[in-house]
């Protein structure tokens, strides 16, 4: 048991529960980002500010009823959110959320602060991110039932034809980024130009970035395309007949899709953990700051946007989105050829 | 460490299963899905010869086969589909009326 | 070695449910767990990209179009109310013949693929692994095969679209 090796563990350990705790910071941000924009209070009473609200509410689920339909098929039926949920924690795991530290001179060689570094970490990103349509197709099947089974192909659907514009825009930065190594990545936006404007890629890809925003939105099935999930549209889609625990997993699924989709756009668009004032090895608390950012632009995007109708966020994403990030793609192409960089 | 060989035995071990999937199956779908199962026994043939030589070209041919294999399979789906909103059925063995 | 030996051995165990499995959504789920130890198969070939890429394009893309066809077909068995008592592969006729034909195939394939020259063939030293220069070959050696296969997606996906439509004059 080397050092590094206790120390590689301690960072799986690290980033799991770091994910699940910000699932549950994001549960509280959303209720009371929402509570803000229309005007009200939200959650104040449990802790305070209401910051153990999320804590009360994963207690009140695991006490409720584990309900199960009698025609549904029982081994499908849970492992779609088994699938959802392990998708969502393993994508996370090629994302660097710092630079490589010592941990103030504790360790001889620096540390990466990522679970696996692999030399084609955006291509996994995108692998699982396809693999977690899986979990809201067996969900909608196996619940038996018109509601779910409609939620969950139009879901999947919707997933699989956003997944496109998403992969274009990944394609655009790698054009400039010259590898596709998330760090490599992270690293080639470090520096300043005229000492001022910071060297992220998000000043070079306007539009890579925006296409990847929506892409990425549309990818967790949050607002404005959460049609097939959506209360008022389809009784909850393709989670109607989960209850209890599984239906956590989902919401957790959901939230940590978010936190990936952030943390990605962070490390690909807006230089990951470099940042003024702070030395690189405390990198990590600019990355924060970011994807925190990133997380709230999500939050106030739900609850100011209207809902797209399905045939409406279909036509988008084929007929407009995916031109779009099409056309991103050859200018930048055009663009590295013509200036070299 | 597993040699050339390991890997070809391997690969004609899948072949062969895909191969009995088509034989013995009838249920159209499955029988596509055995196609499947071949082309992939060939792309790791294809991939374990390309490092035996130590070139790129096995790889770049998994591509172009993996390319194919996706066009191949949503093809046949339509076909499976018209073919199941003719006769309400994915048995082979009801679409016989040209047999003589 | 080991992982050589696992993922072979869940890539075949899953492949022989596929072919036995009744219910057309289990055989498709046990297809994509097979092509995922395929996956594990190319990274320790040293394939990264055609490992992660077999999981975008297979297990991400064909399977799901296989699942939705399946969904939407509601494919119903296969067999008739006698049939469903014997397994396929005790069935009397071109059935076991097929089989039989399947098995010898693969005793073929075996006595072919080992009687080499004697000594095992180890892998050698030189892997080609970087994606830029699988890029760079791909779009200079095999610059005209990856045009004509941009070309045969096109008419897949026209043709597919054309296949599957609902003819508007039929009262369906």
């Amino acid at each position: 048991m080397t050092p590094l090796l206790i120390a590689q563990i301690v960072i799986v350990v690290v980033v799991f529960h770091a994910l699940l705790l910000s699932a549950a910071a994001m549960v509280w941000v959303e209720r009371r980002v929402a509570a803000a924009l229309q005007q009200r209070m939200g959650p104040t009473r449990v802790g305070w500010q209401g910051l153990l609200q999320p804590f009360a509410d994963v207690i009140k689920l695991m006490f409720k009823e584990e309900l199960r339909p009698k025609a549904a098929d029982w081994f499908l039926f849970a492992l779609a959110p088994i699938i959802s949920a392990s998708c969502a924690f393993a994508a996370f795991a090629v994302v660097p959320f710092g630079a490589q530290t010592t941990f103030f001179g504790l360790l001889g060689d620096p540390l990466k602060l990522q679970v696996a570094d692999v030399n084609v970490a955006v291509l996994v990103i995108f692998a699982i991110a396809s693999m977690s349509v899986y979990g809201i197709v067996l969900a909608g099947w196996s619940s038996n039932s018109k509601y779910s089974l409609l939620g969950g192909l139009r879901s999947s659907a919707q997933m699989i034809s956003y997944e496109l514009s998403y992969g274009m825009a990944l394609a655009s930065v790698l054009l400039i980024g010259n590898s596709l190594s998330l760090t490599d990545i992270v690293n080639g936006q470090s520096g300043y130009w005229f000492h001022v404007i910071p060297k992220w890629f998000i000043f070079l890809q306007p539009v890579g970035f925006l296409v990847y925003l929506t892409a990425g939105v549309a990818e967790t099935n949050r607002a404005p395309f959460d049609f097939p999930e959506a209360e008022q549209e389809l009784v909850a889609g393709y989670h109607t007949e989960y209850s209890s625990m599984s239906f956590a997993m989902f919401f957790l699924a959901e939230y940590v899709n978010m936190v990936t989709v952030s943390a990605v756009a962070t490390d690909l668009f807006l230089g990951g953990w470099h940042g003024p004032l702070l030395p690189e090895s405390l990198g990590w608390i600019w990355f924060l700051i970011k994807v925190g950012a990133l997380l709230f632009f999500y939050v106030w995007m739900r609850w100011t946007l209207p809902r797209y109708r399905y045939d409406q966020l279909m036509a988008f994403g084929w007929k407009i989105l995916l031109p779009l990030a099409v056309v991103n793609l050859l200018a930048t192409a055009a663009g590295v050829l013509y200036f070299g960089a | 460490m597993p040699t050339l060989n390991d890997y070809l035995v391997l690969s004609a071990i899948l072949f062969a299963i895909g191969t009995a999937g088509v034989f013995v199956r009838r249920n159209l779908i499955t029988i596509l899905l055995s196609i499947e199962i071949m082309l992939n026994a060939v792309n790791l043939s294809f991939v374990a010869f390309g490092r035996s030589l130590g070139t790129a070209d096995g790889q770049i041919i998994v591509f172009f086969v993996m390319t194919v294999a996706a066009a191949e399979a949503a093809v046949g789906l339509a076909i499976v589909i018209g073919l199941f909103r003719h006769r309400e059925s994915l048995n082979p063995d009801t679409f016989t009326s040209l047999k003589w | 070695m080991t992982f050589f030996y696992v993922f072979g051995a869940v890539a075949v165990i899953a492949s022989l449910l596929v072919i036995a499995q009744r219910n057309p959504i289990y055989s498709v789920l046990l297809l994509i767990a097979s092509f995922g130890a395929l996956s594990g198969l190319y990274v320790l070939l040293d394939a990264p990209f055609v490992a992660v890429t077999q999981i975008i394009v297979y297990a991400g893309a064909i399977m799901v179009l296989f699942l939705f066809v399946v969904m939407l077909l509601n494919a119903p068995h296969e067999e008739t109310e006698h049939d469903e008592k014997i397994h396929p592969l005790r069935r009397p006729g071109p059935m076991r013949f097929g089989a039989a034909l399947a098995v010898s195939l693969l005793v073929e394939l075996l006595w072919a693929l080992t009687r080499g020259n004697g000594e095992p063939n180890a892998f050698g030293e030189a892997s080609v692994s970087s994606v830029r220069t699988l890029g760079r070959v791909l779009f200079t050696e095999y610059a005209f095969a990856f045009e004509v296969t941009s070309v045969l997606i096109l008419v897949a996906m026209v043709g597919a679209v054309v296949l599957a439509k609902r003819d508007p004059r039929a009262h369906t």
